[in-house]
């Protein structure tokens, strides 16, 4: 069954189908679809095995030809409709993807609206770049605001998620760790001669196995201890999803809650929706919003969990802003027994990012002589200005 | 000339029921010599595309399954050392010199083919399944690119081995990791989507053409319900048949009929423990109700 298409209005220079298909692969560039020249040359070759004619076969053609991940997949016939069925050069603007967003908020690099466009679209394409330009100037900027406002405010869902990257790049310069030796090992870069020799005495002094030596991987192991008191509760949902981010690294991450108990979460931040699982722990946070315990709650630590999970090979990360009900001895006491174990310990304390702050809190003044580092983390961008210092432990 | 509907056609002669847009980017990436990349869930029939394709052209199917730490010579190709090692010691023995030797240590007699060298030497185009590329590391992407744009693989030892014959490539992500812009430029891309009603209806009777079409309707009604709620991993097509074959082989003709016998076929659908506890007995059979 042929549906005849409507007519289209072409502008007045374009001559053939080449130069349509040209002009539409523009009009997809200007959408903020990535196809090249290259693609133009396809899509001609494509319509030629297929029935021109029929809207409905070019179309799915051209989708394939030229989408080239999901999103732009789904938005496809929208685009294509708008340009051939005469709805008029559409944009559809807001569907714009992360990764164009990215991309036009680095000036210069943007693949822009450079088609070989007619005279007829000359005008939408400065559009397109009008408006690319001008959204990224936007989106750099609200990025640095963003980066610089506390973390009590940050609460949209894309904040949230940047918690997250940071956290987890973070997590990756913490953990990843390679030991100067090399083992045996499968396949690696260096020959192990010593093996190769032994070996091949019982092949007559023919090296015919060839043993292999890498360095392995000593990872660190990260464990987190985020306070959720009633001082601390505007920061629970981005420190949460912080967390989750610190979880995402790496399978052996463990994180823990506390305020007047201490509750371990791993398994519970370990869930496949992220936000899912941020907003089900900042319910079960604020649930609890009452005093802190930090001495009692590091010692319950102690006893019940560090002696399996904190080894030499363990950075143990404290969130909290240190201000505790129980005599300040015991974090003292309990931060020196925890140091035995050999683990780093750091405390990142939202309060530190504000101006004037003194670590007078009596239970963070006697924590401070045990910590590896004390860094303020009231600011995305606080987050990641950590990154050098943590590598560098 | 072979049309789109005629693939479609084709793959549907041979159990596979394509939508429309698969079946035209197939077409389209046989008619072009291109690669075709496919997104989507888990259980979509990705990989299932790649054995039917081989079947109706009748050719051979290599596959490469993707996986972290995969690397040049477990995909492309490896020297056979120990092979050469005892023809350097043979040729010494008989008193041969050296360049003789070098000469033939590296050709291709001792080269062990792995299979996307195999996949470009084969003398009739075999169907090149590429599995999971998103489980592979960004450097053996990068091998790839040479392999899916122009076809010929680079051997520094014996220089460039050109396609005898181009081989229909695939490849299949699910989407663990974003792939790089380059690939994805190289590939004619689709995203295969949970099949709609119809389709997934006719999958189904493909499949088992026993059942009789009300239990087809009910199966796929209850299915594509489950989808719709919130779990861990939403059942695929190859879930839908395996829950379809559950039935049968329970002996159930309607889904109301055996609520204990409908409870223990689930286990087909629900795949992890937090599924099985958001789907308990009465949502199932509520589920069940809507459907029938």
């Amino acid at each position: 069954m042929r549906v005849h298409p409507p007519v289209t209005r072409f502008p007045a220079r374009a001559s053939g189908p080449v130069d349509r298909l040209a002009d539409f692969m523009a009009h997809l560039r200007a959408n903020g679809l990535q196809v090249g020249v290259q693609d133009t040359g396809t899509a001609l070759a494509a319509l030629t095995t297929i029935d021109a004619l029929d809207p409905d076969q070019v179309c799915m053609a051209l989708k394939s030809i030229c989408a080239s991940n999901r999103d732009d997949f789904a938005r496809f016939d929208d685009l294509f409709a708008a340009y051939w069925q005469n709805r008029g050069h559409e944009r559809v603007g807001q569907a714009q993807t992360a990764k164009d967003r990215q991309r036009s908020a680095t000036p210069g690099q943007g693949d822009g609206a450079t088609g070989s466009g007619t005279a007829d679209s000359v005008d939408t394409h400065r559009d397109g770049e009008a408006d690319q330009q001008g959204e990224g100037r936007l989106i750099a900027s609200r990025v640095r605001n963003l980066m610089r406002t506390d973390l009590r405010d940050v609460v949209s869902p894309d904040d949230m998620a940047q918690a997250s990257a940071i956290a987890d790049r973070l997590a990756r310069a913490i953990r990843d760790r390679r030991s100067r030796r090399r083992k045996a090992a499968k396949r690696g870069e260096a020959l192990d001669m010593r093996r190769i020799l032994r070996a091949s005495l019982a092949t007559g002094g023919e090296p015919v196995r060839l043993h292999r030596r890498a360095r392995p991987d000593r990872p660190t192991k990260l464990v987190c201890l985020l306070d959720v008191s009633g001082s601390m509760t505007a920061y629970a949902r981005p420190f949460l999803a912080f967390l989750r981010g610190l979880m995402g690294a790496d399978g052996a991450t463990d994180a823990y809650l506390f305020h007047t108990r201490l509750v371990r979460i791993t398994d519970a931040l370990r869930d496949d929706d992220a936000l899912r699982a941020v907003n089900r722990l900042s319910l079960l946070a604020q649930g609890f919003g009452g005093g802190t315990r930090i001495g009692g709650n590091l010692h319950q630590f102690n006893d019940q969990y560090a002696r399996c999970l904190v080894s030499g090979r363990s950075v143990v990360i404290i969130l909290s802003d240190g201000f505790d009900t129980d005599p300040p001895e015991v974090i003292g006491a309990e931060l020196a027994r925890l140091k035995k174990r050999g683990c780093r310990i750091l405390w990142l304390n939202p309060l530190k990012g504000w101006r004037g702050y003194q670590p007078v809190a009596a239970g963070m003044a006697a924590a401070l002589p045990h910590l590896d580092l004390f860094a303020a983390a009231n600011t995305l961008d606080s987050l990641a200005a950590l990154e050098p210092r943590l590598a560098a432990l | 000339m072979t049309t789109w509907r005629d693939i479609q056609a084709d793959l549907s002669a041979a159990g596979y029921v394509a939508g429309d847009d698969l079946a035209m980017a197939v077409h389209l990436a046989l008619a072009l010599g291109r690669p075709l990349l496919l997104e989507g869930a888990a259980g979509v029939g990705k990989t299932q595309i790649a054995r039917t394709l081989s079947q109706v052209k009748g050719a051979e199917l290599i596959r490469l399954q993707c996986y972290e730490g995969l690397d040049a010579s477990h995909a492309i190709y490896e020297w056979n050392y120990q092979k050469q090692l005892l023809a350097i010691r043979a040729a010494s023995e008989a008193g041969e010199s050296g360049p003789g030797i070098e000469e033939r240590i590296f050709s291709d007699r001792y080269l062990l083919e792995r299979p996307l060298l195999r996949a470009i030497r084969q003398p009739k185009p075999p169907v090149l399944l590429i599995d999971e590329i998103d489980r592979a590391d960004e450097e053996f992407e990068a091998y790839l690119l040479e392999i899916l744009s122009e076809y010929q693989i680079t051997i520094p030892e014996l220089g460039t081995i050109r396609a005898v014959s181009k081989p229909i490539v695939i490849l299949t992500s699910n989407g663990t990791r974003d792939l790089s812009d380059a690939l994805r430029r190289r590939c004619i891309y689709t995203y295969v989507d949970y099949p709609d009603r119809a389709t997934e209806m006719a999958i189904l009777a493909a499949h088992h053409p026993g059942v009789e079409g009300r239990l087809i309707g009910q199966i796929v009604a209850f299915v594509q319900t489950l989808r719709k709620e919130d779990l861990e991993k939403k059942p695929g097509v190859a879930e839908t048949l395996d829950f379809a074959a559950a039935l049968v082989g329970l002996g159930v003709n309607d889904l109301t009929d055996d609520p204990a016998a409908l409870q223990a076929a689930l286990v087909t659908l629900l795949k992890t423990q937090g599924d099985r506890a958001a789907i308990p007995f009465q949502v199932a059979q509520r589920i069940a109700g809507k459907a029938a």
